[in-house]
C-alpha cells in the first residue's frame, strides 16, 4: 500500500509538471514564429516580444555583473579567510534570511531604495540593483559548496612551494572550483529570468525597446503577467511563457552539463 | 662565499614581499567587505521597509492595534485593517502545506530511496524544471484551468477562492521539498539501511521507521522552507485569489493575502495608503523572520 | 587552466562595454532633449488610457522618429501624483481631478470614454436601472433572480480602490467604496474584468468601451444602449473623461507636439478606432 503511494506521488508531481508545461506549449505555440521573437512591440494583436526579450538579457547582465564578483569575494572570505566566530555567524544569517525574503519585500524596498531614495526612477538599473541582491545568496552558497569540494591538499600544496595565500586562491582555489561557481552563476540567471513582482515595482511596465539602462522597461515575465491581467491574453501569455520555460530548460541543462564537463576535465 | 644576489636584489626581494604584504592585507579587507555587503543589504532592507512601514503608527496616529485586527481595508476612506489578509494568508500557507508536504515528502522518498535509477533520473530534472517555471507562468495556468475547473465542478459562484490559492502553492512548494528532502534522505547512512534490514525489516519499514526519522531535520528544514514559498508568493495567487476583502470562512471565499494586498495596490498608492502596504510588508516580514529562526533551530538541533 | 582568467576578463569586458552603453545613451538622452523636438516623453497613469496612449504614441513615432514615448500604466492616482511631483512629464486621468489634487496641474482632454456593465453573454438580464446597478455594487441585490434573471448568485467584480474608472463609476452611480460589497472579487485591470466576467455566468462588472468584443454581454443603464453616440448625446450618463495632465514647467517643446498631435483630426481618428470618443 505505501509502496503504491510513493509511487502515485512521484507520479502525481511529474504528472503536475507536464500538465502545466503541457498546456502552456498548446496555448502559445501557434503564436511562436520569427516575427513573434523577434518582432518590435506593438499594442495592437499579439505583438512582437523583442523589447521584452532584450529587457530580460539587460537584467541579468547587470545584475550578475554586480552579484557575480561580490558574492565569489563573500564566499572566498567565509570559506578561506574568515575564523569562525561571532561576525561569520552574522554574515551566514544574513545571507539565509536574504535568501528567504519574498520576491514582493524586494520590490518594495527596491521601490523606495533605488527607484526613490537613489532617484533611479523606474528603471532597469533600480530593477536589476534590486535582483543583485536576490542573487547575491545564491552566489554566495554554490560558490560556498564549491570551494568546500576543493581538496585541502590543493591548498596545501600550493602554498608549501612559497605561494602567497592570493596567489593559492586565484591560481588554485579559483580554478577548481569554478564549475560550481559557473552552475551557481547559471542558477541565478535562471532566477533572474523567473522573477516578477520584485521587477515589476521597480522596472515598471513600459513596453518599448529601451534606449538605455535608465529606461523604464518590461521583462518577459511582466509581460506574460500584464497581458493576462490587461487584456486577458492567454494565449499570448502562454506564448511568452514558452520562450521562459525554453530558456529555463536550456539555463538547467547547461549548468548540469557544464558542472559534469569540468569536473571531468578537473580530477 | 660572496652572496648571489646583489644588494639591489635583495632590496628588490623585500620590496616586492611588502607589496605582497600589502596585497594581502588589502584583498583580505576586500573580501570581508564584499561578505558584509551582505549584511548591509539586509539591514538596508529592514531598515527602509519599517522606516516606511512604521511612519503612519509612529507620525500620523494610527494604531496599529486596529491596524492588525481591524476589518476594513477602504484606503480611499483611510480605513486600513488588515486581519482578513493575515487570516488569508495563514489559511493559504498551511492549506498548502497540507496537500503539498505529503506528496513532495513522497516524492522525496521515492527519488531517494525506491525509484529504479533510471526513472529518477528522468523525475529529476523534472522536478527541477517545476522549480524553475516562473511564478507568473503557474498564476496563467491557475486562472485559465484550476479556476474554471472548480467552477464548474463544485458548482461554486466564482472559482477564485482560497482553495484555489492553496491548489496552486501547493504545486509551487513541491520542487522545494522534493529536492531539500531528497537531499537529507540521501545523507542518512547506509549502515542505517543495513542495520534495519539485517534485523529483518521490510524495505517500506526500513524507510518509515528508520530512514525518515533519521532524516528528521532535513526534512523539517524541507517544509519550513515551502513555507516561506508559499507565503510570499505573490503573482501567481494574485491571478486566482479573487483578492476580496472579507474574513474567509470556507475554502469556497475569495480571498485577499498580504502580498496581493501590496502587489495590487501599490502601483495605485501613495502618501499614507502607500505607507499602509509597507506596514503590510513588515508584517509578511515577520512571519518570514519567524521561520527563518525556526529553520535556525532546526539547523542546530540537526548539527547536534 | 586558463578558465578562470578568461572569464574574468570577458566579465570586465562586458562590464566596460555595459558602463560605455550606459554612458554613451545618457549622453545622446542629453543631446535629444536639449534640441527640444526629440528625447523621451515619459507619461504614465491610468490603465484605461494607457493602451489609447500607446496606440497613439505608436503612430505619432513612425513620423517622428527621434521621440521615443514611455507609457507606464500605473492608475490614475499615481498618474497624476507622477505629474505632480515631475517624475513623469505627462499623467493620465481616466477621471476627473480632485480638488485636493488640481493644484498647479494643467489638464488636457484627450478623449470621452463610456464605462459599460457588463455580464456573461448567457445572463438574460440585459437592461438595468441605476438604481439596481447601485443595489448589485452594494450587496443589497444578490440574486440575479431579484432582476428578472436566473436564479443564481450574483458575483460582483470590481477594480482595486486607486483605479480611475472605479472612482469615475462609483461617483456616477453613487456609492462609495465603503459600501462595495465585501466579497466582490477585486481585479486589477479592465481586462482582467472582462476575462472574470466572460468565464463566469454569474459575474457582472465594469469596462472601458475600449475593452468591449463578444466575449461578454454590455448591459443598457434605463433603457439606452451604451454606445458612443448616446455618450456625446449625453443619453447615456456612464462616462468620463480621459485627461493628460502636466505641469507647465515640465512640459517639453516635445510633450506639447505629442499633446498637439492627440487632438488633430488624424491623432482623434486613431482615437475613435480604439473605441474610445473624439473630443469633438
Amino acid at each position: 500500500m505505501l509502496r503504491g503511494l510513493l509511487w502515485f506521488s512521484a507520479f502525481l508531481t511529474v504528472a503536475v509538471l507536464v500538465i502545466i508545461v503541457g498546456y502552456i506549449f498548446y496555448k502559445g505555440f501557434r503564436l511562436i514564429n520569427f516575427d513573434f521573437i523577434f518582432g518590435d512591440y506593438s499594442p495592437v494583436g499579439h505583438g512582437g516580444i523583442w523589447p521584452m526579450i532584450v529587457t530580460t538579457i539587460y537584467t541579468i547582465v547587470i545584475s550578475l555583473l554586480i552579484a557575480t564578483p561580490i558574492g565569489i569575494l563573500s564566499a572566498v572570505y567565509l570559506q578561506e579567510y574568515a575564523k569562525q566566530g561571532r561576525l561569520v555567524r552574522m554574515i551566514r544569517f544574513a545571507t539565509e534570511s536574504l535568501t528567504g525574503i519574498p520576491s514582493i519585500i524586494y520590490g518594495l524596498f527596491g521601490a523606495v531604495f533605488f527607484v526613490t531614495t537613489l532617484k533611479l526612477g523606474m528603471s532597469i538599473i533600480a530593477a536589476s540593483l534590486t535582483l543583485t541582491i536576490i542573487v547575491l545568496p545564491v552566489i554566495i552558497r554554490t560558490t560556498e559548496e564549491a570551494l568546500k569540494t576543493v581538496p585541502p591538499a590543493y591548498r596545501e600544496g600550493s602554498l608549501a612551494l612559497g605561494t602567497t595565500k592570493l596567489q593559492t586562491l586565484y591560481k588554485v582555489i579559483l580554478p577548481s572550483a569554478m564549475p560550481g561557481i559557473l552552475s551557481g552563476i547559471i542558477l541565478s540567471m535562471g532566477r533572474i529570468v523567473g522573477e516578477s513582482a520584485a521587477i515589476f515595482l521597480t522596472a515598471g511596465t513600459v513596453a518599448a525597446m529601451p534606449d538605455s539602462i535608465f529606461s523604464s522597461a518590461r521583462t518577459l515575465t511582466v509581460h506574460s503577467y500584464l497581458v493576462t491581467q490587461e487584456s486577458g491574453d492567454i494565449e499570448l501569455a502562454a506564448a511568452v511563457g514558452i520562450v521562459l520555460i525554453v530558456i529555463i530548460l536550456v539555463l538547467n541543462l547547461s549548468a548540469t552539463f557544464i558542472s559534469k564537463k569540468l569536473n571531468k576535465a578537473d580530477y | 662565499m660572496p652572496s648571489p644576489l646583489s644588494e639591489k636584489q635583495i632590496v628588490d626581494i623585500g620590496k616586492s614581499n611588502k607589496r605582497k604584504y600589502i596585497l594581502e592585507k588589502f584583498s583580505a579587507r576586500l573580501f570581508l567587505f564584499c561578505a558584509l555587503l551582505s549584511v548591509i543589504s539586509l539591514l538596508l532592507i529592514i531598515g527602509f521597509v519599517f522606516y516606511k512601514g512604521a511612519h503612519p503608527f509612529i507620525a500620523e496616529g494610527y494604531s496599529f492595534i486596529d491596524f492588525i485586527f481591524g476589518m476594513d481595508w477602504v484606503p480611499s476612506e483611510g480605513k486600513f485593517g488588515i486581519f482578513p489578509m493575515i487570516v488569508a494568508s495563514i489559511f493559504a500557507t498551511f492549506g498548502a502545506l497540507i496537500i503539498g508536504v505529503p506528496i513532495g515528502l513522497f516524492t522525496a522518498i521515492f527519488l531517494a530511496e525506491i525509484a529504479p535509477k533510471t526513472i529518477a533520473k528522468l523525475i529529476s530534472p523534472a522536478v527541477q524544471l517545476l522549480a524553475g517555471i516562473p511564478s507568473v507562468l503557474y498564476g496563467v495556468f491557475g486562472l485559465a484551468i484550476i479556476v474554471p475547473f472548480l467552477q464548474n465542478n463544485l458548482g461554486l459562484a466564482k472559482g477564485q477562492s482560497l482553495l484555489a490559492v492553496i491548489i496552486v502553492l501547493a504545486i509551487m512548494m513541491l520542487p522545494t521539498i522534493v529536492t531539500v528532502a531528497e537531499t537529507a534522505i540521501r545523507a542518512v547512512p547506509k549502515t542505517y539501511r543495513e542495520g534495519s534490514l539485517a534485523l529483518g525489516a521490510s524495505q517500506i519499514g526500513t524507510i518509515f521507521k528508520v530512514v525518515v526519522p533519521a532524516a528528521k531535520s532535513g526534512i523539517m528544514a524541507a517544509i519550513v522552507l515551502g513555507l516561506g514559498r508559499a507565503i510570499g508568493e505573490t503573482m501567481a495567487v494574485i491571478l486566482v485569489a479573487g483578492n476580496s476583502l472579507i474574513l474567509p470562512t470556507s475554502l469556497t471565499d475569495s480571498v485577499r493575502p498580504l502580498t496581493t494586498n501590496i502587489a495590487l495596490e501599490m502601483g495605485y498608492a501613495f502618501g499614507t495608503h502607500q505607507e499602509m502596504l509597507f506596514a503590510t510588508g513588515i508584517v509578511l516580514f515577520s512571519f518570514i523572520l519567524l521561520l527563518n529562526f525556526v529553520l535556525a533551530k532546526i539547523g542546530s538541533k540537526g548539527g547536534k | 587552466m586558463g578558465f578562470f582568467r578568461k572569464t574574468t576578463i570577458g566579465l570586465l569586458v562586458l562590464s566596460l562595454a555595459a558602463v560605455l552603453t550606459a554612458c554613451g545613451n545618457n549622453n545622446e538622452n542629453g543631446k535629444d532633449s536639449s534640441n527640444g523636438s526629440g528625447g523621451t516623453i515619459s507619461i504614465s497613469g491610468s490603465t484605461s488610457v494607457g493602451p489609447l496612449a500607446e496606440k497613439i504614441a505608436d503612430k505619432y513615432k513612425e513620423k517622428n522618429e527621434n521621440v521615443n514615448i514611455e507609457v507606464n500604466q500605473i492608475g490614475s492616482s499615481a498618474g497624476i501624483t507622477n505629474a505632480t511631483s515631475g517624475v513623469s512629464e505627462i499623467g493620465m486621468s481616466s477621471r476627473d481631478l480632485k480638488e485636493e489634487e488640481k493644484v498647479g496641474l494643467n489638464e488636457t482632454i484627450v478623449a470621452y470614454d463610456g464605462i459599460v456593465v457588463v455580464t456573461h453573454p448567457t445572463n438574460n438580464v440585459k437592461d438595468l436601472t441605476m438604481e439596481q446597478v447601485k443595489q448589485i455594487f452594494t450587496g443589497e441585490v444578490t440574486n440575479w433572480k431579484q432582476l428578472g434573471g436566473d436564479d443564481m448568485e450574483i458575483v460582483v467584480v470590481s477594480r482595486e480602490d486607486g483605479s480611475g474608472s472605479r472612482d469615475a463609476f462609483q461617483e456616477i452611480v453613487g456609492y462609495t467604496s465603503g459600501e462595495l460589497i465585501r466579497n466582490s472579487i477585486v481585479a486589477s485591470g479592465n481586462g482582467n474584468i472582462k476575462t472574470t466576467v466572460a468565464t463566469n455566468k454569474h459575474a457582472v462588472g465594469f469596462i472601458s468601451f475600449e475593452y468591449i468584443d463578444d466575449t461578454i454581454s454590455t448591459l443598457k443603464i434605463n433603457g439606452v444602449e451604451a454606445t458612443a453616440e448616446n455618450v456625446l448625446q449625453q443619453k447615456y450618463s456612464l462616462s468620463r473623461p480621459f485627461l493628460f495632465v502636466h505641469k507647465e514647467e515640465n512640459l517639453s517643446q516635445a510633450g506639447q507636439q505629442f499633446i498637439d498631435y492627440i487632438l488633430s483630426p488624424d491623432g482623434q481618428a486613431i482615437v475613435s478606432e480604439a473605441g474610445a470618443i473624439p473630443v469633438n
